[in-house]
């Protein structure tokens, strides 16, 4: 019941963070929102018990998405204003989509439901198997670090490589004052 | 029970975070809004922890922390970046 009320209370503050990120017009007050935004779904990550998710979704969507889009903002001209297009059909667009999805919902399994597919497949094994194979106490641990090792590897790269980029475009501003000063100082 | 009372607090003040966010005249009202309501859902994370006693989730708040602060960095940055450009806020 708490679970419920919880869930129900985030995703209302999803909602309403939404509408004004749509409403917005100022460029960093959207990048802001964003930012809020991801942290709102962290949280319901948390309260779903995936907290794994909720690790990722903290270092890419707050971390490395919200100063990537500042640092975008940056390079864009200002006192620009959007003009409006004409929004009807992307309107029947997101429609038609948010039914196709509202469709899908109702055949999904229930939260938790233990005859659902994913949990009859090879989660059993996993469950038995995993602490007498690699003397790990933690089944998803073991999980990512065992059984799909590689997989877990190639994550690594891909969130060392967002990382690096970020640093780059963080450290290119400071690098061309210091080569202006150093051009000032040789005149 | 505490538990559970801490958390509706905790609650009502990301409504009132977000408010200012949403709200706020100028951009550091919004900045300053964004790290607080990172900093409650951190303490938040904890004390959902405790609530349903699985107290293993501190560290991934202390995570969070830490990225909130490298996201008020960056605009803070990005501030000073373009007061260089044109002197104005």
């Amino acid at each position: 019941m708490n679970f419920l009320l919880i869930n129900f209370f985030l995703i209302s503050l999803l909602l309403i963070t939404t509408f004004f990120i749509f409403k917005s017009t100022s460029l960093i007050g959207i990048v802001a929102l964003t930012g809020a935004f991801t942290l709102l779904c962290s949280a319901i990550y948390v309260n779903l018990d995936a907290v794994d998710v909720a690790f990722t979704e903290a270092a890419v969507g707050s971390g490395i998405s919200t100063i990537l889009m500042v640092m975008a903002a940056a390079k864009l001209p200002e006192g620009k204003k959007n003009k409006l297009i004409n929004l009807f059909p992307s309107i029947i667009l997101a429609i038609s989509i948010s039914l196709v999805l509202i469709l899908i919902i109702s055949n999904l399994p229930l939260l938790g439901d233990p005859n659902a597919p994913i949990h009859l497949h090879v989660v059993p094994e996993y469950i038995k198997e995993s602490k007498d194979f690699f003397h790990i106490p933690n089944v998803v641990t073991n999980i990512l670090a065992s059984y799909r090792g590689f997989d877990t590897l190639g994550e690594t790269i891909v969130i060392f490589t967002a990382g690096l980029g970020v640093i780059v475009l963080l450290t290119s501003n400071t690098l061309n004052r210091k080569t202006k000063f150093k051009n000032k100082e040789k005149k | 029970m505490i538990f559970f009372l801490t958390l509706s607090i905790l609650g009502i003040s990301v409504f009132m975070c977000l408010v200012r966010a949403i709200k706020g005249p100028t951009p550091f009202d919004r900045i300053l809004s964004i790290s607080s309501i990172g900093t409650i859902i951190a303490i938040g994370i904890s004390v959902h922890g405790f609530a349903f006693n699985r107290p293993d989730f501190v560290d991934i708040s202390l995570m969070y922390v830490l990225l909130n602060f490298l996201g008020t960095i960056a605009i803070l940055r990005y501030y000073k970046i373009k007061n260089k450009k044109t002197n104005v806020i």
